[in-house]
C-alpha cells in the first residue's frame, strides 16, 4: 500500500528548505533528457507553463487539452490578478508575509513548506512574465502597478486590467508555441484523457480520445503530469468553463492516487446572481471590485419588499437605511475580508430575508462612494474649482471605468442594468476547489511517476484560497517547482528507453475505456446527461454548499447513490462512437462527478469542524463564526479508492505548524 | 418568445451540409444565446435526434471558443460581444434566426457549427513569442520602465481572444487583424524588439501559407471584433513588415 510521506525536507529552517532541496535532488543531464518523454494533460497556467519549461529543459513533451487550442484553458477567465511578494509599494511586504497571509487565509489547513516555497518563487513569476511580454498594468513612471485583494493588508497584486489570467495564459501559450515550433512539444488539442496506464506500479502513459474522430489512442511516457484544474462543475452551476471536468483527476484516483480534502470548496462572494432554471453557468465579478465597492442590503425588511416590488430603487435608500454588513461585522478588513467569510455573511443576510432580487439571493455591491471619492480627488488634480456633484460623478466614473470597465460592461450585458448608476447585484457562487489530488513536496501523487499540479492538486491553499493566489500557484508549480522535482524521479529512467504501447497494461486500460463508451452509446435510456448533471448539482448546492450539517450530508450521500444508479440505468447518449460527439464527452465527465460528489460529502461528514470554505453548522462560535478544531482535525484527509466512494479509506497527513502559531482566524 | 431557427447541419468535414429548420418555444429574454441552443439540444436529445454541435467553453466572453455566424454577423447582432454573451433580449417573438459556422477556406468545418481554427495556432508558432527560457534569473520586472501609453496599447492589442470573427467577417477571409494584434503587442514592448523583424516576416509568411486572404481596408473586422481590436494594429503590422523587408 502506498504510504503518505509528504517528503518535506526535515531539518532545515523553513526559508531554506526549498533551496537546499533543489541543491540535493537528482538531475538528468541534457543529453539524457532527449530520451525522456513526459505527458502533460491540461494546458492552463500550470500545464502550459510546465509543458513549456520541461521542453526548454530538453524533455520530449506530449501535451493534451480538450479545447481546440491550448490558449482556451479556463485559467484564461481569471480576472483580478496575481500575487507576488515584490514589495514594490514599500508597504512592508515580504516572502514571510505572503506565506503567513496564505496559511492564515487557508485557515491553517495547508502544508507550511509548500506555501513558503510558493511565496519564495512568487517574485520570479512576475520577472518571467514581464520578460515574455505580458503587458501588466503600469503607472505613469513606467513601473508596475499593484492593487489589494481580500484577506491581506498590503498591495501585492499585479494585474492586466480585469484580464490577468488571459494575459498570463497567453504568456505560457507563447512559450509553448516556441517549443511546439521546435518540435519539443507535440500538441494534442481536442483530445481528452480517459485513463492513466500503470506499468509495474509506475505511471507510463494515458488512454485518450480524439474528440474529432472518436478514435481511442495510446500515448506513452516516462512520467505523467495531470494539470486539469478543479472539480467545481460537480455543482453543475459554477464559474468554471462548461467543459471543466474532473475526469483525469478522478481516473487517477481510481488507479491509486489519493484524493485529498474534497470538501474544501471556494464559494466566491461576488458573482452575478442566477436568473432561471435554464442557467448554464455563473459569471464571476472580480474580487478586485471589493477594493472600491461596498457591500450592503437594506436595514429594514419593508425596504427589501419595496425594492422587490419595484416601488423603491436602491439609490432611494439613504445611508442610515443601509446595512453595510461586512463593515459592521469586520471593521478591520471591512469589504476586503477573505472570500469564505464574505460569502457566508451574504448568505446569512439573504437567509434572514434581506436578499434584494426576485429569488431573494442577491446583495448590493455599490460604487457610489468610490465614484465620489475619486471624483473629488480628480477635481483637485485637474484644478476644477467648486465642482458640481455632476462633475464629481463624471470624473469619478471615469476612474472607475478605467479600473474596472470590462467588468462593468460584462455585468451590463448579462443583467441589462447600468452598474455606474445603480449598484450591482451579486451573490456567492462556486468558483474554485482547494481540495484535489494528494501530492508530496515534489508534487508527485501516491502513484510513482504520476504528478499533479495547479488547481488539480490540494497542497497550497488549505481550506480557503486567497484572491490572486490561484494564478500564482499554477505558474509556480509549472515554471519553478515541477521542472526541478520531476528530474529527481526521472534520473532513474535514463536507461529505460522508449515505453512501448503494445503491453497488456495498455490493452487493459484501453479495453475498459472502450467498454464504458460502448455502454453509453448502446444504452437505451430516457434522460439526457444534463438531466443527471443538474440533479447532482442541486444536491451538492443544497447539502454540500456554503453550510453543511450531518443530517444533510448523510442525506446527500444516499441521494447521490440513487442518482448514480438511475444514471447508469437510464442515461441516454445520442450519436455514435467514431464521430464528434459532445453528449458522449459529457456523459463520461458526469459519471465521474457522480462518484466524486459522494466522496466530497463523505469527507465533509468526516470533518467535524468549521474551517475555511467548509462550514459545519454544528461547529460555530457564540457569535456565529466558524469554529475550527485544531486538536482533532489539523490534518489532510487523503482518501484511498477501494472500489466505490463509500468504501474509501481515510489516510491522514498531520499538519505541522512550526513557523506560524495556530490561532483563531480573525478579521474583526 | 417562440423562434424559428435555421441551423447549418453538416456531419463531418467531407459531408455536404444544409440549413435545417427547428422551432423553440417559451424562450426567456434573459437567456443567453447559447442557453437557447442548450434548450434546443435538450429537446433534440429527448426526441431522439442528434443535437447541434457548437464550440463553447467559458461562456463569459474570454476563452474565444464560441463562434457562430448569426443572421449574417459573426457573434450575432450586438457589438463588442461573443456569442456566449449575446442574450435573447436582442431578438423578438416570432423571429427567424439563421445560424451558420464561421466560414473561411482556412477554417474548415468539423461538424455543424464547429470549425477548425488551428491555423491560428500555427501562425503563433511561427513567431508569436519572445524567445526567453524559464529561469529564476531573469532581470527584475521593474528594471525596464515601460511608458504607460505603450503598455496600455500593448495590452489593448493583447486582449485578442483568437475567436476568428475577423476572418469570418472579412470578405477576403483575411487574418490581418489577428496577426496584427500579436505583432503589435510585442512591437510596442521593449522585450519584443530583439526579434521584431523575424517575427513579423515569419508570422505573415505562415498567415499566407494557411490560405488567409489579404486586407483591403474595409474595416469590417474591427466592427465585428468582440474585443474592439483596432485597425491601427494592421497599420502597425504593415509598418513593421516594411521595416523588416527593407532590412533584407
Amino acid at each position: 500500500m502506498a504510504t503518505l510521506n509528504s517528503r518535506v525536507p526535515k531539518s532545515d529552517k523553513i526559508a531554506e528548505k526549498w533551496s537546499k532541496h533543489k541543491e540535493h535532488i537528482n538531475l538528468v543531464n541534457p543529453a539524457n533528457k532527449r530520451n525522456i518523454d513526459i505527458i502533460v494533460v491540461g494546458t492552463g497556467l500550470a500545464g502550459g507553463s510546465a509543458s513549456a519549461t520541461l521542453a526548454e529543459l530538453g524533455y520530449n513533451v506530449k501535451a493534451f487539452c480538450y479545447q481546440d487550442s491550448p490558449r482556451r484553458a479556463h485559467s484564461i477567465a481569471a480576472q483580478g490578478g496575481i500575487n507576488a511578494a515584490k514589495n514594490y509599494q514599500g508597504d512592508g511586504d515580504s516572502n514571510y508575509r505572503l506565506f503567513y497571509d496564505t496559511v492564515k487565509g487557508g485557515d491553517y489547513r495547508s502544508r507550511e513548506a509548500n506555501v513558503h516555497r510558493l511565496a519564495e518563487v512568487s517574485g520570479n513569476i512576475i520577472d518571467q512574465c514581464v520578460a515574455q511580454g505580458v503587458p501588466f498594468a503600469r503607472d505613469y513612471g513606467g513601473l508596475l502597478d499593484n492593487r489589494s485583494f481580500g484577506g491581506v493588508l498590503v498591495s501585492r497584486t499585479f494585474y492586466a486590467k480585469g484580464q490577468t489570467g488571459q494575459q498570463l495564459l497567453l504568456g505560457a501559450y507563447s512559450a509553448m508555441n516556441r517549443q511546439i515550433a521546435r518540435g519539443k512539444i507535440t500538441m494534442h488539442s481536442r483530445h481528452e484523457m480517459l485513463d492513466v496506464v500503470k506499468v509495474d506500479g509506475k505511471a507510463r502513459g494515458i488512454i485518450a480520445r480524439n474528440l474529432i474522430t472518436g478514435e481511442i489512442e495510446r500515448h506513452s511516457a516516462h512520467a505523467v503530469v495531470i494539470a486539469t484544474g478543479g472539480y467545481g462543475n460537480v455543482y453543475f452551476l459554477s464559474t468554471n468553463a462548461m467543459g471543466s471536468n474532473a475526469t483525469a483527476a478522478w481516473k487517477i484516483h481510481k488507479k491509486g492516487a489519493y484524493f485529498a480534502n474534497p470538501c474544501y470548496t471556494q464559494i466566491h462572494p461576488t458573482c452575478i446572481p442566477r436568473s432561471g432554471d435554464y442557467q448554464s453557468k455563473l459569471t464571476l465579478m472580480s474580487e478586485s471590485l471589493r477594493n472600491d465597492g461596498r457591500i450592503w442590503v437594506p436595514k429594514n425588511l419593508d425596504d427589501v419588499k419595496a425594492i422587490k416590488e419595484g416601488l423603491k430603487k436602491p439609490t432611494d435608500l439613504v445611508e442610515e437605511e443601509r446595512d453595510y454588513f461586512l463593515e459592521r461585522r469586520y471593521p478591520a478588513f471591512g469589504n476586503l475580508v477573505p472570500r469564505d467569510v464574505a460569502s457566508r455573511a451574504a448568505k446569512e443576510r439573504c437567509d434572514a430575508g434581506y436578499g434584494v432580487n426576485a429569488t431573494g439571493e442577491a446583495v448590493y455591491l455599490d460604487f457610489a462612494s468610490a465614484i465620489q471619492r475619486y471624483g473629488k480627488e480628480q477635481a483637485l488634480i485637474q484644478g476644477v474649482q467648486n465642482p458640481s456633484n455632476e462633475k464629481i460623478i463624471q470624473l469619478g466614473t471615469g476612474i472607475i471605468e478605467a479600473k474596472y470597465g470590462n467588468l462593468f460592461q460584462m455585468y451590463e450585458k448579462i443583467i441589462d442594468q447600468n452598474p455606474y448608476e445603480s449598484p450591482m447585484m451579486i451573490y456567492p457562487a462556486v468558483h474554485y476547489t482547494m481540495g484535489g489530488v494528494w501530492v508530496d513536496y515534489n508534487l508527485m501523487t501516491t502513484v510513482e511517476g504520476l504528478y499533479c499540479i495547479g488547481e488539480a492538486n490540494f497542497s497550497d491553499h488549505g481550506a480557503n484560497r486567497l484572491g490572486a493566489s490561484a494564478l500564482m500557484q499554477g505558474l509556480a508549480d509549472g515554471y519553478f517547482v515541477l521542472p526541478y522535482t520531476i528530474g529527481n524521479y526521472l534520473a532513474d529512467d535514463i536507461r529505460t528507453g522508449p515505453i512501448q504501447t503494445d503491453s497488456k497494461e495498455f490493452d487493459e486500460a484501453e479495453k475498459s475505456v472502450k467498454e464504458q463508451l460502448d455502454f453509453f452509446i448502446n444504452n437505451k435510456g430516457t434522460h439526457s446527461v444534463d438531466y443527471y448533471h443538474k440533479k447532482l448539482g442541486n444536491i451538492m448546492w443544497e447539502k454540500c454548499g456554503m453550510s453543511r450539517n450531518k443530517e444533510g450530508l448523510e442525506g446527500a450521500i444516499k441521494e447521490l447513490q440513487e442518482v448514480r444508479k438511475d444514471f447508469w440505468e437510464n442515461v441516454k447518449v445520442p450519436g455514435s462512437l467514431n464521430e464528434f460527439n459532445q453528449e458522449l464527452e459529457k456523459a463520461g465527465r458526469v459519471a465521474d462527478f457522480l462518484e466524486l460528489g459522494e466522496l466530497f460529502a463523505k469527507d465533509a461528514l468526516n470533518r467535524e469542524e468549521s474551517c475555511g470554505g467548509h462550514f459545519r453548522e454544528e461547529h460555530v462560535t457564540d457569535d456565529g463564526e466558524a469554529k475550527r478544531d485544531d486538536k482533532n482535525f489539523a490534518y489532510v484527509a487523503a482518501w484511498e479508492y477501494t472500489g466505490k466512494p463509500s468504501d474509501a479509506i481515510l489516510h491522514k497527513e498531520e499538519l505541522e505548524f512550526k513557523d506560524i502559531e495556530l490561532k483563531t482566524r480573525s478579521y474583526k | 418568445m417562440d423562434l424559428t431557427l435555421k441551423i447549418w447541419r453538416q456531419k463531418d468535414a467531407n459531408a455536404k451540409g444544409k440549413l435545417v429548420d427547428y422551432k423553440v418555444t417559451d424562450i426567456s429574454e434573459h437567456m443567453s444565446f447559447l442557453e437557447m441552443m442548450d434548450v434546443l439540444n435538450e429537446q433534440l436529445v429527448n426526441t431522439g435526434e442528434e443535437p447541434v454541435s457548437f464550440d463553447h467553453d467559458c461562456r463569459e466572453g474570454i476563452c474565444g471558443m464560441c463562434s457562430m455566424y448569426i443572421n449574417g454577423e459573426a457573434h450575432g447582432p450586438d457589438k463588442g460581444n461573443t456569442t456566449c454573451q449575446l442574450h435573447m433580449r436582442s431578438f423578438k417573438d416570432g423571429d427567424t434566426i439563421h445560424i451558420e459556422p464561421f466560414r473561411a477556406a482556412a477554417f474548415p468545418v468539423i461538424r455543424d457549427l464547429v470549425v477548425d481554427r488551428s491555423a491560428f495556432d500555427r501562425i503563433q508558432q511561427a513567431g508569436g513569442y519572445i524567445s526567453v527560457n524559464t529561469s529564476g534569473n531573469t532581470q527584475d520586472a521593474n528594471s525596464i520602465p515601460i511608458g504607460k501609453a505603450a503598455a496600455d496599447d500593448a495590452m489593448d492589442a493583447a486582449t485578442c481572444i483568437g475567436c476568428g470573427a475577423c476572418v469570418a467577417t472579412c470578405k477576403n477571409s483575411s487574418a490581418m487583424l489577428f496577426v496584427g494584434a500579436k505583432v503589435s503587442q510585442y512591437a510596442l514592448l521593449p522585450q519584443g524588439q530583439v526579434e521584431a523583424a523575424d517575427r513579423v516576416m515569419d508570422m505573415v509568411a505562415q498567415m499566407d501559407a494557411e490560405g488567409f486572404g489579404n486586407c483591403t481596408n474595409t474595416g469590417a473586422c474591427e466592427v465585428e471584433c468582440p474585443k474592439g481590436i483596432s485597425l491601427e494594429n494592421i497599420a502597425r503590422m504593415n509598418r513593421e513588415y516594411l521595416k523588416a523587408s527593407s532590412k533584407g
